[in-house]
């Protein structure tokens, strides 16, 4: 396939992004460089100094919203790609309306218990659609630790083993590649 | 009986199990968790009475933070 092609089958589509931290920003400005139509992107955070080490921000949007910050980055990328951010925190509640019409949803929370609660609404409310999670990233090196596999409609990138702690960090390398990988696995899915 | 745990082969005794004493008996303490049989979620409420049988094709997700 040319990008040309691909880009025609991408402009169609569109991705929700549940949450714009380290894996969302990432992985969303990967989808947004090669032509994904639409992105969905919901966050409840603004932009700190301490999220720079590994998050798609610049330090002149401190205190900005993520989901507004991400959506100005994105449309100095590829004004063609249109975003819809929102800036709210995602519930049970809210998930099934914001990510109804989206072809793939992106799980990339920070937080064990919302992805928890994020895994189990997309199950609950939309069965069969597909979900690529972000599990395990902290630290650097291991390489070879990070790997993708699929259960059912759940694709699940990382190296399922790193969990944050204040000596193993997530940072920009780690969090970068599985962010990528997830936007890796969006376009097998939109592609295929 | 035989299932399928996280894409390997167990033999269990008997001829039914619930989730709670599947996670008991592999040791899954871990707090977060998703569990499917089958490929349907099993809500967090049902793991008392969700039974897994012979054949079974179960998986469960264990959530960590970082992101």
């Amino acid at each position: 396939m040319t990008f040309n092609e691909i880009k025609a089958i991408l402009q169609h589509k569109t991705v929700g992004i549940a949450g714009a931290g380290g894996l969302g920003s990432n992985c969303a400005v990967a989808l947004a460089r090669v032509g994904t139509g639409k992105l969905v992107i919901a966050d409840f955070d603004v932009v700190s100094e301490s999220n720079l080490n590994r998050q798609y921000y610049f330090f002149d949007q401190v205190g900005k919203p993520k989901a507004t910050a991400l959506m100005e980055n994105i449309k100095r990328i590829n004004p063609a790609v249109s975003v819809l951010s929102h800036n709210v925190c995602l519930t049970k509640e809210n998930i099934p309306l914001l990510f109804a019409d989206c072809d793939v949803i992106v799980e990339a929370f920070d937080k064990a218990d919302q992805k928890e609660m994020l895994i189990e609404t997309v199950l609950t409310v939309f069965p069969g659609k597909p979900l690529v999670i972000g599990l395990g990233m902290a630290g650097w090196g291991m390489n070879d630790a990070i790997h993708c596999r699929k259960s059912d409609n759940i694709y699940i990138c990382g190296d399922e083993k790193s969990e944050i702690a204040p000596d193993l960090p997530p940072i920009a390398p780690r969090v970068g590649i599985v962010a990528n990988m997830q936007a890796n696995v969006v376009l097998e899915i939109l592609l295929s | 009986m035989n299932i399928i745990v996280n894409n390997n082969p167990e033999t269990i005794e008997g001829d039914t199990i619930t989730v709670n004493q599947l996670l008991q008996l592999k040791n899954f303490t871990f707090r977060m968790l998703i569990v499917k049989i089958n490929g349907t979620l099993v809500q967090k409420g049902d793991y008392e009475t969700a039974a897994i049988h012979d054949a079974d094709d179960v998986s469960v997700l264990h959530l960590i933070s970082g992101g």
